[in-house]
């Protein structure tokens, strides 16, 4: 299926929808987001791409496999909470940074958490649909 | 007083909105008719959450219909990909 007004769609939206996947994650500790939503809205945009350009063209553009994009979210994950051991203090304590940054907010070890839950995330989601894709292409 | 037309006038035309293509989702003699019914469906579930969010003055409600906004159309390619495939 090649449609052109879905491409051009999907040319304008995916940057848009890994923007709102960002912005989701960053702010996600205290209002409503977090890794978890922000990797969901960033795989349904590789989602989208895929649907429009065809499975090869969108690991193209991803440029990792996405099986070490969950395994680096998985290491990102396990060392935010072994980061405090090395302070002294129990595992798994909340380290955060003393001063907000301008744009970010206060960043610590549980914004890391998030981060590496945002990959496995896209990770899972991205290696599910373009298998179910290649699955249907065959 | 926006927030008292909000609840009183604009949510039960809401409600009576969503309530319509039910009846075309579940009569609709293709099934072309019954994935648009579904996307409009997700068109007035973003209606209602930018409504609720004004009633209760809870901002983060409109996230909640970005995210339906930008995801929901998603549902409705897969649909198209699946009938095209089928015909």
């Amino acid at each position: 299926m090649h449609s052109l007004i879905l491409a051009t769609a999907t040319r304008l939206l995916l940057p848009l929808m890994l923007m709102f996947s960002i912005f989701l994650l960053i702010r996600g500790h205290n209002e409503p987001g977090g890794g978890f939503v922000g990797g969901l809205v960033a795989g349904a945009g590789f989602t989208l791409y895929a649907a429009a350009y065809g499975v090869s063209q969108a690991s193209n553009m991803l440029r990792i496999d996405p099986k070490r994009l969950i395994g680096a979210g998985l290491l990102v994950a396990v060392s935010s909470a072994l980061l405090s051991l090395f302070l002294g203090l129990p595992l798994m304590t909340g380290l955060w940074y003393k001063e907000p940054l301008p744009v970010i907010g206060k960043v610590g070890t549980p914004m890391l958490f998030d981060v590496g839950v945002y990959l496995v995330v896209i990770g899972v989601t991205v290696t599910i649909t373009f298998s179910l894709f290649e699955a249907e292409g065959e | 007083m926006v927030q008292t037309i909000a609840l009183w006038v604009v949510l039960p035309l809401l409600s009576i909105a969503v309530a319509l293509p039910v009846i075309r989702l579940v009569r609709g003699p293709s099934l072309p008719d019954r994935v648009v019914a579904l996307d409009v469906m997700g068109t007035i579930a973003i209606a209602i959450f930018a409504t609720y969010a004004l009633i209760n003055r809870k901002p983060a409600f409109l996230d909640a219909a970005l995210v339906v906004g930008l995801i929901g159309f998603i549902g409705t390619i897969a649909f198209a990909y699946y009938t095209e495939r089928r015909i």
